[in-house]
């Protein structure tokens, strides 16, 4: 028999029950006649706090809630790839054909389909020793994507049955084990894991292999590892979302689980329609294929905007234990940070800075901690990585959801708004951004790319920092009066800045550029600037060079060379001979 | 079935307290009758066993302890909906104020609307002309698009609202039906009147429902002011398939409503003693834009806020550039040298635009024309900068051709009059005459054969400086 309680007072998203009602921290709870579902947030010895996940309005004092005796979790089994949920993993789809275009209230629907039969081919037979997070069967989950079913992770024993291969649905049992204690278990596809728990792993491997974007200021300048963490802060229309898709478009993970909290509903809309249409480069699929999308939009309940991001970690997670790279674009975590101020407001906490809770950095460090690349259970290596936006409110980055994420990242990409306003992009600021995985990934880049490639990344950054310095002067004083070499400074970090670190999402070659082909461009660009220099050290002036069109020739390298024809580049560096020697020769 | 409740517990400001009442619930709407004779209606917003803490709309002048009578109406806050609202005037909660009699209808919404799912939503892709060089050139306004105003007190926003309004009802696709659904929260009596005959005169009256609140009508109904208006919004645009324009002014009076009553209440303040759930209540009322999928209507909002102390990091405009599609964003100093409408370029933005132009919607070069207007108007900033430290004749040629295009940028291209409609192409063509101006090898946003197909350069001369100063006076004149 499950506990029961009355309501006693409501407060938007926060209701009050009076009375020890037994009920558990973080229990899930249905509220009222509708039951719209909540979730147990604070206990005391005559008050219970629940927040719930839906609008309260129309809830009256007195109605019933009832525990349902788990904590909040979610539903795992194949028909998550490809789907798009809200923040409590209740799927939008199903619920607009019993609701229509609008979200009504206390809709139960099941987070996945039931009665969908799956091709099961499986993996292991009776007699086998299982432990938790054995892979017990495969399902083709879509052409994408293989779902292993697994054993529950606190679970052990041996096989007593297994059933044949064939079709079945999520619920159906698929073998019987008998457990240490000598009970007997029927498992189905199914698993149900706490989203605020984090699913156990073997143990943790150091950072080593890069998260493959695409993206020139990412994978050159400032990479991710997979298993890696990244933050993108800017203020409004610094192009957070543009990036965040462009990297669960192009990046090289297996499966990307987009979390929309707190941010447009039709921005979600348009990831699904241009998930749907897009096709994945490597594999041919079309992106959806790989993709799940939580869509909390900022009209939707604030409490569940809180639990989607739990949501979207616990998916990442269960496939991270089949041995997948999962990618999560969270965007954006400051309306996660907002939703937990929001909730803190309501139940009268004392707050700390601009009104956040105290807990504020311990529940930013516990996210960004459950991502990492990691030795599974079962055996498989998978990874978690976590790229989260961040809306720091007017901009301002000393804001205390920036400030602490950067103390729990790795990796910052700090957007610019006069890049923006320029639009340069992707704006984010080669100055101010930083990534720490840049030495443990040095190791793959020689293996991989070129034994040159992090020495050049180097140089670029040199060139751009020499340029920002140089600036400092230029304001006070003009260009004109700069020395040739320092014009020359200036010239290759504006090629650098044009040609290498501004990226055309809407171009079809530059949207998503190799690493073969970032390396050449590098390449071209300080060979460029190494024949450069010996022209001006001869005392060849500025003007002079600039009179041949090489520099805009080598910024046109993005949008003139494909990228699956990287000889192209060989012709750039005969021209850059040429342009050599014809400045020699006419100015003899 | 109506219990009557005798007295109150305690007035604070909008806020009552009302002791032992039964089966009330969260967001139920209440009838007060004062002295017998005086109506007035309120809101339950808190709730604890019997103790309701309710919000007054219309104020809670000559409210006494003993003098009230309270009745719950069982319902939450509705409004009765009807073709017939166009063409009429509403107080703030939706009450007709224009003696053309109450709205008959069965159908009634509650004004707290629902989420729109996601996956039933369409993404806007059509643009709409407003004629305006500056916004359909660099932040096109799309059908569907929350596109706010960003402005100041003492800024032409009105001026500039009106004129979208008056030119894009009056678009090139004029058999599709299209609407107005003006709110006005707090707004001064020569505004409301404004509107209102630029309605009339644009002679779109009869398509317009105004909901007003002003700057002397109580503060609580403004919260509710945008919810009733978009509930009409959304009833004639998604079940009577029309195109509508949700005018809202002034959101920074809806926010400070909020925050009268969050204080009243005793909440915990969070920024600049706005509550916690501001970012929230936002996005309740931006987000109810969109086009439903399937459905052949849309709600396009152009809400407009004063800045205060033109703070674009004050929490009301920065939240709302958070949850809008883009913003417009105007800006005293092009104010002060007369151009109109003064919209700053270059924080301005749509975020939308990029799928709604281009071949097949306006032109092909479009995004590309507008990326290096953009651009190139930055580096305008820089010149002048620079040209601030070590004087205009010391920079460089290329510097002092940027000035040169800054300045016909902002007299021709963000300059116009206050009746001007341009077409697109007018406009366009107008961006790579300004372009001309700088050499071709300084474009470098733009696709190589876009450039050849569309760049000339453009012979520097006086004219082009002495007519558009005219142009400017003449601007200067009307506004």
């Amino acid at each position: 028999m499950n506990n029961t309680g009355k309501i006693y007072g409501i407060n938007g998203p926060v209701i009050y029950l009076k009375g020890n009602t037994g009920f558990r921290m973080s229990e899930m709870v249905h509220v009222g006649k509708e039951k719209l579902v909540g979730e147990v947030i604070s206990l005391d010895k005559d008050l219970t706090t629940i927040q719930v996940y839906e609008e309260t309005s129309g809830l009256r004092p007195g109605e019933e809630v009832v525990a349902t005796g788990d904590a909040v979790s979610v539903t795992l089994a194949p028909g998550i790839i490809g789907n798009i949920f809200d923040g409590i993993e209740r799927p939008l789809e199903k619920i607009s054909e019993t609701g229509g275009a609008f979200i009504t209230r206390g809709v139960s629907v099941d987070s996945l389909d039931k009665t969908r039969k799956w091709q099961t081919h499986m993996t292991v037979s009776a007699g086998d020793y299982l432990h938790g997070g054995d892979i017990i069967a495969e399902v083709i989950e879509t052409t994408a994507i293989t779902h292993k079913c697994m054993v529950p992770p606190n679970m052990e024993g041996t096989v007593l049955e297994v059933a044949a291969d064939g079709d079945y649905t999520i619920d159906e049992p698929l073998l019987t084990l008998e457990l240490l204690n000598g009970g007997k278990k029927k498992l189905t596809m199914t698993q149900k894991w706490p989203i605020r728990i984090p699913r156990p792993v073997h143990h943790r491997f150091p950072a080593s292999v890069p998260l493959v974007t695409g993206q020139r200021i990412i994978d050159t300048m400032f990479p991710i590892a997979k298993g890696g963490t990244a933050a993108i802060p800017g203020g409004f229309g610094t192009g957070k979302t543009m990036t965040q898709h462009q990297i669960a478009k192009w990046s090289d993970a297996d499966i990307i689980i987009y979390i929309g909290c707190g941010e447009r509903g039709n921005e979600m809309t348009q990831v699904l329609e241009e998930f749907s249409e897009l096709i994945d480069p490597k594999s041919g699929n079309p992106l959806m294929d790989r993709t799940t999308l939580i869509a909390n939009t900022s009209n939707m309940p604030v409490a569940a905007r809180e639990a989607s991001i739990y949501t979207g970690l616990t998916l990442a997670e269960y496939y991270r234990d089949m041995g997948y790279d999962v990618a999560i674009m969270a965007d954006s975590t400051s309306r996660w940070a907002e939703a937990l101020r929001e909730l803190s407001g309501r139940l009268e906490e004392m707050p700390a800075e601009e009104g956040f809770p105290a807990y504020l950095a311990s529940r930013l460090s516990a996210f960004y901690e459950r991502a990492g690349m990691m030795q599974n259970l079962n055996g498989t290596d998978g990874s978690v990585s976590v790229i989260g936006a961040v809306s720091p409110q007017g901009g301002d980055f000393s804001e205390p959801v920036t400030q602490n994420t950067k103390r729990f990242v790795r990796c910052f990409w700090g957007l610019d708004k006069s890049l923006a306003y320029s639009r340069h992009f992707p704006a984010i600021h080669w100055l101010t951004s930083y990534s720490e995985y840049i030495t443990d990934l040095g190791g793959w880049y020689q293996d991989n790319v070129s034994p040159k490639f992090v020495d050049y990344r180097n140089r670029l950054m040199a060139l751009l920092n020499q340029e920002s310095s140089l600036m400092e002067i230029v304001k006070l004083i003009g260009s004109d009066v700069l020395p040739d070499d320092q014009k020359l400074i200036l010239e290759i970090a504006r090629v650098i800045r044009l040609g290498f670190l501004q990226q055309n999402a809407f171009h079809k070659d530059d949207t998503c550029v190799s690493m073969q082909k970032q390396f050449l461009m590098m390449d071209t660009i300080l060979y460029l600037y190494k024949q450069s220099r010996a022209l001006v050290t001869m005392g060849h002036p500025m003007s002079v060079l600039k009179k041949e069109d090489i520099f805009e020739r080598v910024i046109a390298i993005k949008y003139d060379v494909p990228n699956d024809q990287p000889e192209l580049f060989k012709q750039y560096k005969r021209d850059i001979d040429t342009f050599y020697q014809t400045v020699l020769e006419k100015n003899a | 079935m109506s219990i009557e409740y005798l007295g109150l517990s305690n007035i604070n400001g909008p806020l009552i307290v009302l002791e032992g009442i039964q089966d009330a619930f969260f967001d139920e709407i209440v009838e007060f009758v004062i002295d017998g004779k005086e109506r007035k209606i309120g809101r339950i917003v808190e709730i604890n066993e019997d103790k309701a803490i309710i919000q007054v709309f219309e104020g809670t002048e000559n409210m006494s302890l003993k003098n009230t009578h309270t009745k719950l109406t069982g319902h939450p806050m509705e409004i009765a909906l009807s073709p017939d609202m166009l063409g009429r005037t509403f107080n703030g909660i939706g009450q007709p104020i224009d003696d053309l009699g109450p709205i008959t209808s069965n159908l009634k919404r509650d004004v707290n609307g629902l989420p729109l799912n996601p996956v039933k939503r369409e993404y806007p892709r059509n643009y709409i002309r407003t004629g305006i060089s500056a916004i359909d050139g660099l932040t096109t306004l799309i059908r569907g698009q929350k596109l706010p105003i960003f402005s100041g007190n003492g800024l032409p926003h009105d001026q500039l609202a009106a004129q979208i309004v008056k030119q894009a009802s009056l678009g090139d696709d004029s058999d599709e039906e299209f609407a107005i659904v003006f709110a006005a929260m707090g707004v001064k009596h020569d505004v409301a009147d404004f509107f209102r005959r630029t309605f009339e005169e644009s002679g779109v009256a009869d398509h317009v429902a105004m909901f007003l609140n002003l700057a002397n009508d109580p503060v609580v109904e403004r919260l509710i002011t945008p919810k009733v208006a978009l509930t009409v919004a959304e009833y004639l645009a998604f079940e009577q398939n029309m195109h509508i324009l949700v005018i809202l002014t002034d959101m920074t009076s809806f926010a400070e409503a909020m925050r009268e009553v969050s204080s009243s209440k005793g909440e915990i303040p969070s920024r600049k003693g706005f509550p916690g759930y501001l970012y929230s209540e936002l996005a309740t009322i931006y987000e109810r834009a969109g086009i439903v999928a399937g459905v052949n209507g849309s709600v396009t909002q152009l809400p407009i806020l004063t800045m205060p102390n033109d703070d674009i990091t004050h929490p009301i405009p920065d939240l709302t550039g958070y949850i809008t599609e883009g913003q417009v964003v105007l800006d005293r100093d092009l104010h002060g040298q007369s151009i109109y409408p003064p919209i700053s370029i270059l924080p301005s933005l749509s975020r939308l635009m990029k799928d709604g132009i281009g071949e097949g919607y306006t032109r092909e070069d479009h995004q590309d024309l507008a990326n290096q207007l953009f651009s190139a108007y930055a580096k305008v900033g820089e010149a002048r900068n620079l040209a601030s430290v070590i004087g205009e004749d010391e920079l460089s040629p290329i510097d002092k051709q940027y000035l040169v295009f800054g300045k016909s940028f902002e007299e021709r291209y963000i300059g116009q009059g206050p009746d001007e409609n341009r077409s697109i192409s007018e406009t366009l063509d107008l961006g790579w005459e300004l372009l001309g101006l700088l050499p071709r090898e300084e474009l470098d946003r733009i696709d190589t054969k876009i450039l050849d197909k569309y760049y000339k350069e453009t012979k520097v001369d006086e004219n082009i400086t002495a007519t558009s100063s005219k142009g400017s006076v003449a601007n200067a004149d009307l506004g």
